[in-house]
């Protein structure tokens, strides 16, 4: 909200630099978001947001114009003799259309040689500075001035023409300069949702009393029946009060300049002086009203005295609006209607049938208080924001209902000579409940930590114009003012009173309270330490978007045929989305159910400009439950809906080469299968997680035979492998190998073992002995170890494969394995004899087992 | 072998004072002073002479084999002592050219600032809660004093679930988790942070994304006071940005009363004045206030006897100010040329 000093001054007085002002109520909870400096200067240099020119007080002055001669070599230009109280009238040349030849006595602005000024003729704002010239054979050293070139608007049609009371002479600095504080509104601040408003605010800071109109705080009650309108409401709770004035014989013009410069500063278009006086009360004084068009009303009900009636819309009920929109309502918006159907939406916008225009006479001025739920609802649908439905839409007290009103009828009396009726039409339904709110300074040390006095209290509470009841020694009996209705608490009462006193006056204290039971975090920790483990192992962390679209998480799939979802193919989606209702785009339209995708798109946008990607992301995917899936930490407020499951998953992406190039050899070979199982099998090995086995199996999203499934006991707790060639097509990656896992990290952790038990070192000689067995292709490795490993007992200490070899002179179908096999003993030292029986033993049972054959010893 | 033993001694000095590598020193010694060197058959000889000549002939043939046994340890000495000189001389590495690096990763840098959150809160007592992403409006706002349609919900661009009736959402922040740890917690008293992810229906910019990490955090006591929030944020500010001073002021949220906004002095101009700051000389951190009563009632702690504090903010707007980052689109991006620099 825009708030120009020069008006917030017609009600209290500026004691503060603008700065430490701005800081104050910024510290209060008006928080000053900008200062917009107008002709005056800014405490910051030029050029930065919240700054603007200054106009030089020595060479920039409210003139006269003195008189307007024909250009002797142009036909469009005007020489202007200009006088502003010092010495010789100055003569300059303009263009401006609004001057005439002839024109003599009009209030101007006066710009001398080395002013500086915005550019009229260029784009945007840029500064000149005002030279000593000819125009076509005529010295011109001077300029009357234009709002564009003072920046004031953008308007660079005409030159400025002041009041005629506009006082020659005067450095314009000091009779147009302003500063305009952009305030923000938080919801506890309707009250400040003016000028007046903010003053109050102002006022209550720096100790001063506001200055209100005459009769400000009359509470004016009328009769809902007049001789010229009657009023009806249905409703009470949608429209507790609605009260009209008649103001006959107005004269629709411009408003006087001074009113335009402040709807305009204040961020407001002036349109004509009826229209301008509703908006410039509105900013003024925080009460929205509404101008209609009286005789169109009259018309309406052929000729007699108006009943306004104030109800919900009937179903499929229209309105043209003035806004030339035509319009459905439905019952819950608040129409304004008469006996032909509705005139206006309440609080929000009027018909066009009945606006004011050009011919209007008699305006009936509407001042009501609508319910602000349904303001903000209809607001909302109707898509029709306004300075006036922000101000509803928070909220407005019943109670400051009629002298804004007043103010309004008086201002149309004096600017657009109307005659005011003298009756108040007042229906007046729902009186204002005004709260007693019980303070203590118990209270008051309790929350906030201080001793105030009673008297303090006091003290500050009245300066915001509470009520003071009842006060005794330690504790007070308050009601708020009338014009705030966001008090009705004590807590309400303990901002108020520590907004005023000073956050910063409260000292700052360590919590004395018993420290809460601690219990750690177990899942978190371990979430930390794959981490850890992860990024040891070389991997990167990404974060990507929880957002996807249901086609990118099926792009997983090699053909778009292979859509249905099956369990197995986890982690491939399979259940309904969660879908958003008002995405962001189509792209970001349910969350994911896999962490794949988002991460191959990170994949391939790095890969754009790196060769390698090694990433891996921990995060959380979003399952719509099905039957018989509890959510344990559920409340019982959320049983009635259902919420989706939120597992955490790892995923990670592998591709490139092994290592970095450098200027020394590395293996720059493209990484595979084993370099992903690798980093699990490292994963779990950093964890501590027991008893977990790699099994091959056939996934649609993976290369067919280099893929395998993670099973830890006898669960599958994810799928690793390299991407499906025509998955990574989908992708447009590289050609090389991408190796790909995501896994339920939910599942791995429930199995690491933090306490696990550390094996005894050996203080004796180890025997180490090399194998190799040939066996058929068929078999798998993991199994050939096993068995090494079960044979070779508690005497076996490692078991390193360290070749396979397949070709010749191999037959085909047959594959060599070779393994170091070292042998140790925890309390002997162990003969060659014994490792050798032992090795003996081993190579019989895959003999045996596996059809091995021994190929060398 | 008529050659006397200085003789011998002469002619092996001689010999070996030419010698300068292992190999050749290696030959000598065997040569000479090794189980069949001449030395040794210098003392066979001794059987072969009078009596008399046996007694001087032993001695100088042992004066002989110590000096030449000295000499070759000096001589093993000097090599040694030479093959080092050399070594160092040696051609000296290009000590510019690039070492090489260990791969590593990264942790994100948001998730970096949590992990500094979490710890500078973990020595003061609290403990770390994550609870859902998918709220419903019931827990996300009503519970926490902002009534449906109230004029608050502005604050907030939420994204609803479809088919919902606007009753199930993504969370916008948070302070849910408030509602849930007090559940849990009851009748215990609190000192919680809740991280985590949230969402907001936003134009993506170089300032807002549709979702973030904001860190929770809640107090529940007997005898907690807004003196206590301050005292307890400014020593966060301390650790999370040094020595510096702080600012709380007024600000509004409707489940905590009062709520205050807490600066810093800014860490780039100190406080003169800069772009980072927008020229105020302080940058806003965190939002904060006392547990409004309703919000406590609504999580099962009587206002009455119970007091609390709250406060959240974002991670990734504290790692923008610490590091200077004026695009908060690169957190999700994960450009390595971004991710790297952590
Ligand atoms: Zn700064």
């Amino acid at each position: 909200m825009k708030v120009p000093v020069s008006w917030l001054q017609d009600f209290v007085d500026i004691t503060l630099p603008i700065s430490e002002l701005a800081e104050k109520l910024t510290f209060s909870g008006l928080e000053v978001e900008d200062l917009e400096y107008i002709g005056i200067a800014s405490p910051f240099q030029e050029g930065i947001k919240g700054t603007s020119l200054a106009w030089d007080r020595d060479k920039i002055f409210v003139a006269q114009l003195v008189e307007t001669l024909p250009h002797p070599n142009a036909d469009r230009l005007k020489i202007v003799r200009v006088e502003y109280g010092r010495g010789e009238p100055v003569q300059m040349v303009t263009g401006a259309p609004n001057i005439q030849i002839g024109d003599a006595g009009q209030k101007v602005v006066l710009a001398l040689e080395g002013s500086r000024l915005y550019d009229g003729h260029k784009e945007g704002r840029e500064i000149m500075t005002l030279k000593k010239s000819k125009i076509r054979g005529v010295e011109s050293s001077s300029m009357v001035c234009s709002e564009k070139e003072l920046g004031i608007s953008e308007e660079h049609e005409g030159i400025i023409i002041l009041p005629a009371d506009a006082p020659v002479g005067t450095p314009l600095a000091d009779y147009l300069g302003d500063v305009v504080l952009d305030i923000k509104i938080n919801p506890n601040f309707a009250r400040a949702q003016s000028v007046l408003g903010v003053a109050r605010q102002i006022a209550a800071l720096t100790g001063q009393a506001v200055r209100l109109p005459q009769h400000w705080n009359t509470q004016e009650v009328g009769a809902p029946k007049t001789d010229f309108v009657s009023i009806e409401i249905a409703d009470p709770k949608l429209c507790p009060r609605f009260s009209a004035l008649l103001i006959r014989n107005v004269e629709i013009k411009s408003s006087p300049y001074w009113m335009q410069v402040r709807l305009l500063r204040a961020g407001m278009r002036p349109i004509n002086n009826v229209v301008d006086i509703t908006n410039y009360v509105m900013l003024g004084y925080g009460k929205p009203l509404h101008a209609f068009d009286y005789d169109a009303l009259v018309a309406r009900a052929n000729g007699n005295a108006p009943t306004i009636h104030v109800r919900p819309a009937r179903e499929g009920e229209t309105m043209q609006t003035l806004d030339g929109q035509m319009r459905a309502f439905s019952a819950h918006d608040i129409l304004v209607t008469d006996a032909q159907g509705p005139v206006g939406i309440g609080g929000i916008m009027g018909g066009s049938e009945t606006e004011v225009s050009d011919n209007t006479k008699n305006v009936l001025l509407e001042s009501a208080i609508f319910d602000f739920i349904s303001i903000r609802r209809t607001t909302q649908e109707q898509k029709l924001p306004s300075e006036a439905a922000t101000r509803f839409g928070r909220g407005i007290p019943s109670s400051q209902n009629v002298a804004p009103a007043r103010l309004a009828a008086d201002l149309m009396r004096q600017l657009a000579n109307g005659s005011v009726h003298p009756a108040l039409a007042d229906n007046y339904p729902l009186p204002q409940m005004v709260p007693t709110i019980h303070v203590t300074t118990h209270e008051v040390k309790r929350i906030l930590g201080i001793e105030l006095a009673p008297t303090e209290i006091e003290r500050i509470l009245q300066s915001l114009d509470f009520e003071i009841n009842e006060a005794s020694a330690d504790a007070l009996r308050v009601t708020p003012p009338d014009y705030r209705t966001d008090v009705d608490g004590a807590d309400d009462v303990l901002e108020e009173i520590i907004s005023i006193h000073g956050y910063d006056k409260i000292p700052s204290t360590l919590i004395a309270d018993a420290l809460p039971p601690l219990k750690g975090n177990d899942a978190l920790e371990q979430e930390e330490a794959a981490r850890d483990v992860l990024v040891d192992a070389g991997l990167q962390e990404i974060v990507t978007l929880s957002f996807t679209y249901p086609a990118h998480e099926a792009s997983l799939r090699p053909t778009s045929n292979s859509e249905t979802g099956s369990p197995q193919d986890f982690p491939l989606p399979a259940r309904p989305y969660v879908e958003i209702a008002n995405p962001i785009s189509p792209e970001r339209s349910v969350l994911r159910q896999t962490l794949l995708p988002n991460m191959l798109d990170i994949a391939a946008s790095n890969l754009r400009y790196a060769n390698r990607a090694a990433f891996f992301e921990i995060g959380n995917v979003f399952l719509t439950r099905r039957a018989g899936e509890n959510d344990s930490r559920e409340l019982p407020e959320d049983q009635a809906f259902s919420l989706p499951l939120e597992p955490r998953r790892l995923a990670i992406i592998l591709t490139g080469p092994r290592a970095r190039a450098t200027w020394q050899p590395a293996d720059t070979t493209p990484m595979d299968f084993f370099d992903l199982k690798g980093i699990v099998e490292d994963m779990l090995a950093g964890l501590h997680v027991r008893d977990a086995d790699f099994t091959p199996i056939a996934h649609p999203m993976l290369f067919p035979g280099r893929a395998a499934a993670l099973c830890i006991g006898d669960s599958t707790v994810g799928v690793f492998g390299e991407l499906h060639p025509l998955v990574r097509a989908n992708w447009a990656l590289p050609e090389h190998a991408v190796l790909v896992g995501e896994f339920d990290l939910d599942a791995i952790l429930a199995r690491t073992d933090a306490r696990f038990i550390v094996k005894p070192i050996s203080r004796y000689p180890v025997i180490v002995q090399d194998i190799a067995v040939l066996v058929d292709e068929q078999v798998e490795a993991a199994r050939v170890q096993a068995l090494i490993v079960q044979t070779g007992g508690a005497l076996l200490n490692s078991v390193k494969l360290f070749d396979v070899y397949r070709g010749a002179p191999l037959p085909s179908g047959k594959k060599s394995l070779a393994y170091t096999l070292t042998f140790q003993a925890l309390d002997h030292v162990l003969s060659d004899v014994e490792a050798g029986k032992l090795r003996e033993k081993i190579v019989r049972r895959l003999e045996r087992e596996v059809g091995a054959e021994l190929r060398s010893g | 072998m008529n050659e006397s033993a200085h003789e011998l001694q002469a002619r092996a000095l001689a010999q070996l004072d030419s010698i300068w590598d292992n190999a050749q020193l290696n030959a000598w010694r065997i040569e000479y002073i090794g189980r069949k060197g001449a030395v040794n058959t210098l003392f066979e000889q001794i059987n072969t002479l009078p009596k008399e000549e046996r007694g001087a002939f032993g001695k100088t043939a042992n004066e002989v084999k110590t000096t030449l046994e000295n000499a070759f340890h000096a001589r093993e000495g000097a090599i040694k002592q030479r093959e080092l000189s050399e070594a160092l001389e040696a051609e000296p590495l290009d000590v510019t050219l690039p070492g090489r690096r260990p791969a590593r990763g990264r942790i994100h840098p948001a998730t970096q600032t949590l992990r500094e959150i979490y710890k500078i809160f973990g020595e003061m007592g609290f403990q770390v809660y994550r609870t859902r992403q998918v709220e419903t409006d019931l827990v996300n706002f009503q519970l926490l004093n902002i009534p449906e349609h109230h004029p608050a919900r502005d604050n907030w661009s939420t994204f609803y679930v479809a088919g919902s009736d606007q009753r199930v959402l993504l969370r916008p922040h948070t302070s849910p988790g408030q509602i849930r740890v007090m559940r849990e917690n009851f009748p215990n008293p609190i000192r919680a942070i809740l991280p985590g992810l949230c969402y907001r229906y936003e134009q993506i910019s170089a300032r807002y994304e549709i979702q973030f990490n904001q860190v929770e955090g809640l107090v529940v006591g007997h005898h907690i006071t807004f003196g206590d929030l301050k005292g307890t944020l400014t020593e966060f500010a301390r650790r999370m940005f040094g020595e510096r001073p702080v600012r709380f002021y007024a600000d509004h949220f409707p489940f905590t009363e009062p709520s205050a906004q807490m600066d810093v002095k800014c860490i780039i101009c100190e406080g003169a004045g800069c772009a980072l700051c927008k020229y105020t000389g302080w940058l806003e951190i965190l939002g904060s206030g006392m547990v409004h009563p309703t919000v406590l009632r609504n999580g099962g702690y009587d206002p009455d006897v119970w007091s609390g504090f709250a406060f959240g903010m974002g991670p990734e707007r504290i790692t923008m100010l610490k590091h200077g980052i004026t695009d908060i689109r690169y957190f999700w991006g994960n450009d390595l040329r971004f991710l790297e620099q952590f």
